[in-house]
């Protein structure tokens, strides 16, 4: 294991690694989710299980640093292509063929899901598992918090439809990150060849839409029943 | 064929370097892009200026030696070919044509179009061989070998060394170049039995001269004139990864 993870293929390793464990956390918030279109109460007895318990905490650290360490190391590769690149430009530069336009924006399309998630963990975490952490039942009842009403959350803020299209563009940033993001770590790890190539990199857009649907599915059902006046649509 | 040229001029490697706008006239579309260059150099000597450099060596698509960034494209808009290979007919008459060398703070320029390959050289000293004397030529079927294998190894081999793969790509990394010669070796028994080492130093050597960090973005293999596919990569990270995690 020796250096290792000073080398440049160790770094990535590093990035496909954590990018693969958010991907799986993804994939698992997204199913959480789509239980609050189907039965609300259900989706808050799930608020309620994964509140500020242990278990539920230590996942969040282990999550938390798999997405710090990833954003660390996007920043660190980065700026070292930058500098492998060179200070001087070329003046005509084109495309090659092939080149999905999302391989070369990574780091961009990272800012976006960077500001994005600032807003979402402002949004819902701070109001469901930080006020459960820093305040006594009592005080979150005197404030009028309810942070294991996670549904009554997500049905305020889809009602507004700015905050539907901000969330809406966040999850389209994540789309185009994960079309090359997902086979790319395949690509890394070394789980690649020639023939497997294009399955992967379709597996790639499938899992990417999957993410895309399920959570905008949410913000979609949340603005239209918010839409019908007096809940006739529940 | 009349044309403009935008060339990158640059005295020497530490002078600042620009484009200067040359016209080349009654140029036939059968002419090779280098011989065209040679014509324009021809007419500078006669004006008593100083002749474009470029690099160049055999001319039929072998040696590597030919670079060029042209019109945005490393080795010209024409697919898997060096630009030695590239003829005037894929352009139009009264076209305007960019002409700058690679781009890569590990190729610094020497002058005008013509830049410093030799850490590609430096990378293939690191291991890019096989340590033995492996003998005279063979009998064809002493040693047996899929011809799956033979095929992936000879497609790899075919990697001349251009540099077109670092030129394009965004991040400046030679992973292409060091997958090519880290599989050409690695599918072929006399070179397998080193196959380990030579990941490890190969790579070792490419980051210590200041290389990027691939990305998967495949603009290098769309570039590269012997249409190298990045599967090889893939293959150089699984020799790498494996061999790292072993010791
Ligand atoms: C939910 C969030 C995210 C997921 C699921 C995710 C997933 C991934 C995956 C799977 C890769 C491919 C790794 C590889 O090529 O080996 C990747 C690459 C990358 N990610 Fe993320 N990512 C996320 C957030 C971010 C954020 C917040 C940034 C921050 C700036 C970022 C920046 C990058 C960059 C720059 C790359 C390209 C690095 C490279 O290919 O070497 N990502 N991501
Ligand atoms: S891999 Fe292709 S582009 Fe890179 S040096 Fe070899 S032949 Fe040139
Ligand atoms: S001059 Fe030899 S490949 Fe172009």
């Amino acid at each position: 294991m020796s250096n290792l993870f000073t080398s440049s293929i160790g770094k990535k390793l590093i990035m496909s690694i954590t990018g693969l464990f958010l991907v799986l956390f993804l994939l698992f918030h997204m199913c959480m989710n789509l239980v609050a279109i189907f039965s609300q109460e259900a989706y808050n007895m799930i608020c309620a299980f994964l509140g500020a318990n242990w278990y539920a905490l230590a996942a969040t650290v282990v999550l938390a640093a798999g997405a710090v360490i990833h954003i660390i190391y996007a920043f660190i590769l980065t700026i070292l292509n930058r500098r492998a690149r060179g200070k001087q430009r070329y003046a005509v530069e084109a495309t090659p063929k092939g080149v999905e336009w999302a391989s070369q924006n990574m780091f961009v399309l990272g800012l976006i899901i960077v500001v994005g998630l600032v807003l979402h963990l402002w949004n819902f975490w701070y109001n469901m598992q930080f006020v459960e952490l820093a305040y006594s039942h009592a005080e979150i009842e005197a404030l009028g918090l309810e942070p294991t009403n996670g549904a009554a959350l997500i049905a305020g803020l889809f009602s507004n439809p700015v905050y539907c299209i901000v969330y809406l563009v966040w999850l389209a940033a994540l789309w185009f990150h994960l079309t090359h993001g997902f086979w790319s770590a395949f690509q890394t790890i070394g789980w690649d060849n020639q023939i497997w190539r294009p399955r992967v990199m379709c597996i790639s857009n499938i899992v990417a839409t999957i993410i895309f649907l399920g959570f905008a599915a949410v913000v979609v059902y949340f603005y239209a029943i918010s839409l019908c006046p007096g809940g006739v649509c529940y | 064929m009349n044309l403009t040229l935008k060339i990158w001029r640059q005295k020497d490697a530490k002078a600042k370097g620009g484009f200067e706008t040359y016209k080349v006239e009654n140029i036939s579309p059968d002419t090779s892009f280098l011989e065209m260059l040679d014509i324009l150099n021809n007419n500078l000597i006669h004006e008593g200026k100083d002749p474009v450099v470029f690099d160049h060596d055999c001319r039929e698509g072998i040696c590597g030696m030919c670079s060029l960034h042209i019109n945005g494209h490393a080795h010209g808009p024409d697919e898997d070919i060096t630009t030695c290979q590239l003829h005037m007919r894929k352009f139009k008459d009264g076209d305007t044509i960019t002409i700058e060398p690679w781009r890569s703070n590990a190729f610094p320029v020497i002058k005008d179009l013509a830049v410093d390959r030799g850490a590609f050289d430096k990378i293939l000293q690191a291991g890019g061989f096989i340590s033995i004397n492996t003998g005279g030529v063979q009998d064809a079927n002493a040693i047996p070998i899929p011809k799956k294998d033979a095929d992936e190894s000879m497609d790899a081999a075919a990697c001349n060394g251009c540099g077109a793969c670092v030129a394009t790509c965004k991040n400046g990394s030679a992973m292409l170049f060091v997958a090519a010669r880290v599989s050409s070796l690695a599918k072929l028994p006399q070179g397998r039995v080193e196959g380990a080492r030579r990941a490890k130093s190969m790579v070792a050597k490419m980051d210590e001269l200041g290389f990027g960090n691939c990305t998967n973005t495949g603009a290098c293999e769309a570039e590269c004139p012997k249409g190298i596919s990045i599967a090889h990569i893939a293959r150089l990270n699984r020799e790498f990864l494996s061999a790292k995690l072993k010791d």
